[in-house]
Order: structure tokens, then C-alpha cells, then sequence
């Protein structure tokens, strides 16, 4: 077991450079671990790459459907990273993100006779409670009775995805449509196009505004510093006054609140109704975001960014080359181990030695 | 609903009970085995659906259900040796690797359906286990059609409940397990390998998580379906909460599940008109409702969570 050892030094924080030099390597070694699996099924890994950064970023149509799917991967991934920088192990975005949709449709189908502006602000705050209530919950109970957040938040989004599923099968089911979706919201309730005659909206300014807004909060305002000492030592939290408790609720309520945002996105600017398979794992790819982000705004976007070109581009990989686009999913697991891994270089001096 | 509680009504819920709280055990006993030694694997549900996958594709290519199981067992080790790997070696955060492991292989697993057996317009099948009558007992009235018409897995994992516990609790190496997730300096000074029993207990765990996702696709259906484990493995992850890592307790709260997945199963064929979908919705909020019931007194494995650094 121990023919090789790893000793490990506690070593001064590293240059500010190293901290964006450590996801782009993130990025190229887990490439380069995937491409193992493309190797197994006799794809030449360039070719496939060449495909994947084709197909998310290559045409101006690809590179506007990247933007598209980008507008939820930010959200979910400045949801995931608020949460975790108080170490609040939030793995609910996916059922937040749903909670968000059902509220901001519930809104949107009233048809209320508003102005654009007033009844998408409105289907925007709707969005944001539905999903921080949703995530208020397992945050109470982890408050009040310790139950563990992790196994909590992770089976609220089956509960929620079953909910919006027998909804949608049930009182909201679409008249007259074959598919269990629910009608269209009003549509001085959608979010305006941003780019003519494509699939990009506002949603977009709006979630790198929340990146903004979230980087003012965590740096720049006491909660944030609260959020901050509450994720790295507890103690030393409680020692200055913070009640921790109420720090994680409410980190927990901000988290909650921007997944349901990527809810708003989906149903107000891209589909206009509730569909049950509305996200394709946004939740759980916001987890990859926010760890290969290092928990920081700016870098959360980025990531974002990178993996919206991987998600959009795996579908052309697949249909130029035969790559199942599941692909995409390897991608993303493969990166966040090898981030986290990273991070170990981080913060310690790594040696290797031979014998015991 | 005259006839709803006939003696045949309730023979096939108490065996469907029984059925389905299978892989639960299986999945919930590997989690005891990983925790007990210290580490959290998150990679549980991931390890499954991989298991779940490695089970079908392998039977499908032999038309052997046994070595399905073989491999389906096999790649949980493999995935436990990795989470040992990056959580005893390396020393990281927990949370985070298990759910890069469950994100992995559960891509991964879908990826090799995909590349193996493509997408067909009707799914592809093998043919499943049938269950095994226990000559003589079967016949016992009542209880033989409830207890000795079941599946091979179904006695594994029933003889493995009664071996692990017997393992945590009578012999030095459980004593050793239990020493490194309660006090891994104190394990170290009396002469404990804290890594290399961290290792063993992932591989047994992993190995488990794996033979619980073949149940799947080798016994309960009879085809490889995206999402077929629904997050049984998180459900798994509070039940040993429930169960206090004690191997007869995960027993008794896995029937407990299967239970509400029975019911939910036998009332949806009836003509109570409740949507589905709250039935599914049951066994994951029931599981919540358990969870704050016991959380307070869960006695969790002292050293859990926390990565073990010889000095």
C-alpha cells in the first residue's frame, strides 16, 4: 500500500495568477483524461474536439444556442457557490431550479394586465422565492434538528420533479397539446429577445448582472463576510458574533432563490410554458461550475461559459463523429475531480516518496 | 377495494415489500462499510447506475446473469478504489469527490450504453433472473410464497446483512473498521493501517454499491432505462443514517422503503385517483419525515469526514 507516499507541506498562499492558472489546467488535463474514452471507441480525440469547440462556438448560430444555454449554467453555478462558500452542501439546484419554473409560470399563466417591464420583474421575483423556499426548507432542518443538508437537498429534487411532473399531468395539463406541458404564459410575461430571430433573451444580461450583484454581496458587504467565515471556520464565526445558524439560511435562501432564477430563464425565455424534463441536469453541472470557478463569481461565469460550450457542442461531436454526447457528462465529472484535485496543490507542497 | 386486503393481496405486498427493499440493502451496507472506516462516499448513486449498466451490458454480451453480477460487483470496486483514492490518499474534500464520482460514472455508464447497444426504438432486453423457490420452505402457507420465492440477490443480500454484522462487530477487523472512523491517531498508535483499512472498506462498499445496481437491470426489469435507480443511493445515504451503521437496523429500515414502494406500486393499479407521480414522490419524503425523526441521535462515525494525515 504504501510503496509510494505523498507528504504534504502547508505552504503560503500562492501568486494571485495561480488561482487562474489552476482551472485552465483543470480544464486541459481533464480533456486529456477524456480523451481515454474516446480512444477506447476508436475516435481520434482531435477530430472530436475540434467538434466540440465547433459546434459550441464555431458558427454564430452555435455560438448564440452557447449563450442560450449558458444564461441557467451561471445561475446554477452562482446558486452552488454561495451555498458552498458558507459549506453549506446545497446539491438541490436541480429542484430549486424546477420550484422557480412552477412559481414563475404560476405567475406568468395569470395573464395579469401589466406592463412588460412590471409582469417580468414580477415573474422574476416569483421565480427567486419558489426556488429559495424550496431551499429554506432543508436549510430549517438542518437548522433546528441536524439533518444532514447534503441527503435532504439532493431528495427534494426528486420530490419537486415528481411535483411539477403530476402538475403538469394534472390541474395545469396543457388542453389541447399531446405532451404533459402547461400553456403558454402571457406574453407581456416572456423575457424579450436579445439577438433577432434566435433563442437568445435577456435572461442573459440578467444572469451576468446576478454575477455582479453576488461578487458586491460576498466581498463587499457584511452578510457576505459572514457567509465567508461561516464556511471556513464556524468557530472562530461564532467567536466574532456571527450566529452561523442564521448565516447558512440565509445563504441557503440566496442559493435557493438564483437556482429558481435558471427556472425563470427556462420558462420565460426559452420554452414560455412548463415542460417536465425542463433542465437536463443544470443543477447537478452547477456543482462542476462553481468548484471549477473556485467559488468566485467572475470565475463561476467563465466556467459557465466553458461548459455551455461543451454541452451545446457535444451534440454536433456526436453527429459528426459517432460520440455518444453523454460525453459531456465525463467531461464534467472528470473536471471537477480533477479541480478539486488541484486544489490540493493549492494550498500544500506535494512530494513524492518511494518506501515507507 | 372489498377484496384489497385478501390473503393473495397481501402475500404479493410483503413479497413485493421484501423485493424491493433488496438493492437498498445491498446500497445501504456498502454505505455502512465506507462510513464506518470514516469517509462519506457520495459516489453511492453514481456507483450504482454504473453497476446497474456494467450488470446489463455484460449479461447481454454472455447471456450469463451471473457474471453480470460479477461485473457489475467488480466495476463498484473499482469505482471504490477511486473514491479511496482521492479521499484517503489524496485527502479531499469528501462531499465534493463522491459527487464527481457519482457525476462520472453515472455519464459514463450512459455513454457506454450508448456506444455499445445504441439507441434502438425498443429498448434493448436480457432475460432476467426468476426467482428461487427454496425447495420444501416454498410451500410453507403464507409465509414460503412471502419468504422462499425470491431472488438469488434477495438471499445475498440477507446472508450479507448477517455477515457484516458479524463482521463490525465479533471480529478484529471490524474492530480495526470501527477504530478508524471513531479515532484514526488513537487506530494508528496501537499498530492500525488507518489508509489501507479506508481502502478495504471503500472497495467492500463500492463493491456492494455495485451489486445493488445490478438488481436492476438483472432482476427487478430486464433493460438498462435512463434514470433507473431514481436515487436509491441517496435514499441509501440517509437510511444509514437511520439505521445507526448497524447492519440488522439497515435491514429493517430497507424493508421499511420497499414497503412504501410496494404500496405505491399496488395502488397505482387500483382505482384510487391519486396521480403517480405522489406515489413515487412517497419513499423520498418518507425517507425526510425518518430523517428528522432520528437525526438528533444519529451517532455518526466520529472521524467522518475528516481526511487522516500521518505527521
Amino acid at each position: 500500500m504504501s510503496l509510494i507516499s505523498f507528504k504534504l507541506e502547508k505552504r503560503i498562499p500562492p501568486p494571485w495568477w495561480f488561482r487562474i492558472l489552476m482551472p485552465i489546467m483543470a480544464v486541459i488535463i481533464s480533456l486529456a483524461i477524456s480523451s481515454i474514452f474516446l480512444l477506447i471507441l476508436g475516435k481520434n480525440p482531435f477530430t472530436a474536439f475540434y467538434y466540440l469547440f465547433y459546434g459550441g462556438l464555431g458558427t454564430k448560430f452555435a455560438f448564440l444556442e452557447m449563450l442560450v444555454k449558458a444564461t441557467p449554467l451561471i445561475l446554477t453555478g452562482i446558486a452552488v457557490s454561495i451555498a458552498f462558500l458558507a459549506k453549506y452542501w446545497n446539491i438541490g439546484a436541480e429542484g430549486q431550479l424546477y420550484a422557480g419554473a412552477l412559481l414563475a409560470t404560476w405567475v406568468g399563466i395569470q395573464n395579469f394586465n401589466l406592463s412588460p417591464v412590471f409582469y417580468v420583474l414580477l415573474v422574476i421575483v416569483a421565480g427567486f422565492v419558489g426556488g429559495g423556499v424550496w431551499s429554506f426548507i432543508p436549510a430549517y432542518l438542518k437548522a433546528r434538528f441536524k439533518v444532514d443538508d447534503v441527503v435532504t437537498t439532493l431528495l427534494f429534487n426528486y420530490i419537486m420533479i415528481y411535483f411539477v411532473s403530476a402538475i403538469l399531468e394534472g390541474p395545469w395539463r396543457h388542453p389541447v397539446s399531446l405532451y404533459p406541458e402547461s400553456v403558454n404564459i402571457a406574453e407581456n410575461a416572456q423575457l424579450i429577445q436579445l439577438v433577432p430571430r434566435s433563442r437568445v433573451h435577456i435572461g442573459f444580461l440578467i444572469a451576468v448582472a446576478v454575477v455582479f450583484v453576488t461578487y458586491f454581496i460576498v466581498k463587499k458587504t457584511k452578510l457576505g463576510f459572514e457567509i465567508r467565515a461561516t464556511g471556513s471556520n464556524p468557530k472562530a464565526a461564532n467567536f466574532l458574533g456571527i450566529n452561523t445558524l442564521k448565516t447558512i439560511i440565509i445563504a441557503s435562501v440566496l442559493s435557493g432563490g438564483v437556482a429558481g432564477l435558471a427556472g425563470v430563464s427556462e420558462v420565460a425565455g426559452v420554452h414560455y410554458h412548463l415542460i417536465h424534463n425542463l433542465s437536463p441536469g443544470y443543477g447537478y453541472s452547477g456543482i462542476v461550475i462553481a468548484m471549477l470557478g473556485g467559488l468566485n463569481p467572475f470565475g463561476v461565469l467563465f466556467a459557465a461559459l466553458y461548459f455551455s460550450v461543451i454541452i451545446t457542442g457535444a451534440q454536433m461531436m456526436s453527429r459528426s463523429v459517432g460520440i455518444p454526447p453523454y460525453i459531456a457528462d465525463v467531461i464534467q465529472g472528470i473536471t471537477l475531480i480533477v479541480m478539486l484535485a488541484m486544489l490540493l496543490l493549492f494550498e500544500y507542497k506535494i512530494s513524492i516518496r518511494r518506501g515507507k | 377495494m372489498n377484496n384489497f386486503f385478501t390473503t393473495s393481496f397481501l402475500v404479493g405486498f410483503f413479497a413485493s415489500t421484501i423485493r424491493m427493499a433488496t438493492p437498498l440493502v445491498l446500497a445501504t451496507l456498502g454505505e455502512a462499510f465506507s462510513e464506518r472506516s470514516g469517509i462519506l462516499n457520495l459516489g453511492i448513486e453514481g456507483i450504482m447506475i454504473f453497476g446497474a449498466l456494467a450488470g446489463f451490458v455484460t449479461t447481454y454480451f454472455t447471456h450469463s446473469l451471473w457474471f453480470g453480477v460479477f461485473a457489475a460487483t467488480f466495476s463498484g470496486f473499482l469505482f471504490g478504489l477511486l473514491m479511496a483514492f482521492l479521499s484517503v490518499t489524496l485527502g479531499l474534500n469528501q462531499h465534493v469527490s463522491g459527487l464527481g464520482i457519482t457525476i462520472f460514472a453515472s455519464g459514463l455508464a450512459y455513454y457506454v450504453y450508448r456506444a455499445v447497444i445504441g439507441s434502438p426504438t425498443i429498448p434493448a432486453t436480457i432475460k432476467a433472473f426468476d426467482t428461487l423457490k427454496i425447495p420444501g420452505l416454498w410451500k410453507i402457507p403464507f409465509l414460503g410464497p412471502i419468504l422462499f420465492d425470491q431472488y438469488a440477490l434477495t438471499y445475498i443480500a440477507v446472508i450479507l446483512v448477517i455477515v457484516s454484522g458479524y463482521l463490525f462487530f465479533k471480529t478484529s477487523f471490524g474492530l480495526s473498521l470501527r477504530s478508524v472512523g471513531e479515532n484514526p491517531e488513537a487506530a494508528d498508535a496501537v499498530g492500525v493501517d488507518v489508509y489501507k483499512m479506508r481502502y478495504i472498506a471503500l472497495m467492500i462498499g463500492g463493491a456492494l454499491m455495485g451489486m445493488s445496481g445490478a438488481f436492476f437491470t438483472l432482476a427487478q426489469f430486464n433493460m438498462f432505462i435512463f434514470d433507473i435507480v431514481a436515487g436509491r443511493g441517496w435514499v441509501a445515504i440517509a437510511l444509514v443514517i437511520f439505521a445507526n451503521w448497524i447492519p440488522s437496523r439497515v435491514f429493517w429500515g430497507a424493508l421499511l422503503f420497499g414497503g412504501v414502494d410496494a404500496i405505491g406500486l399496488r395502488l397505482q393499479g387500483t382505482a384510487i385517483n391519486i396521480p403517480f407521480q405522489y406515489f413515487l414522490m412517497m419513499p423520498y419524503v418518507l425517507t425526510i419525515i425518518v430523517l428528522i425523526c432520528t437525526a438528533r441521535n444519529a451517532s455518526y462515525p466520529s472521524a467522518l469526514l475528516k481526511p487522516y494525515r500521518r505527521e
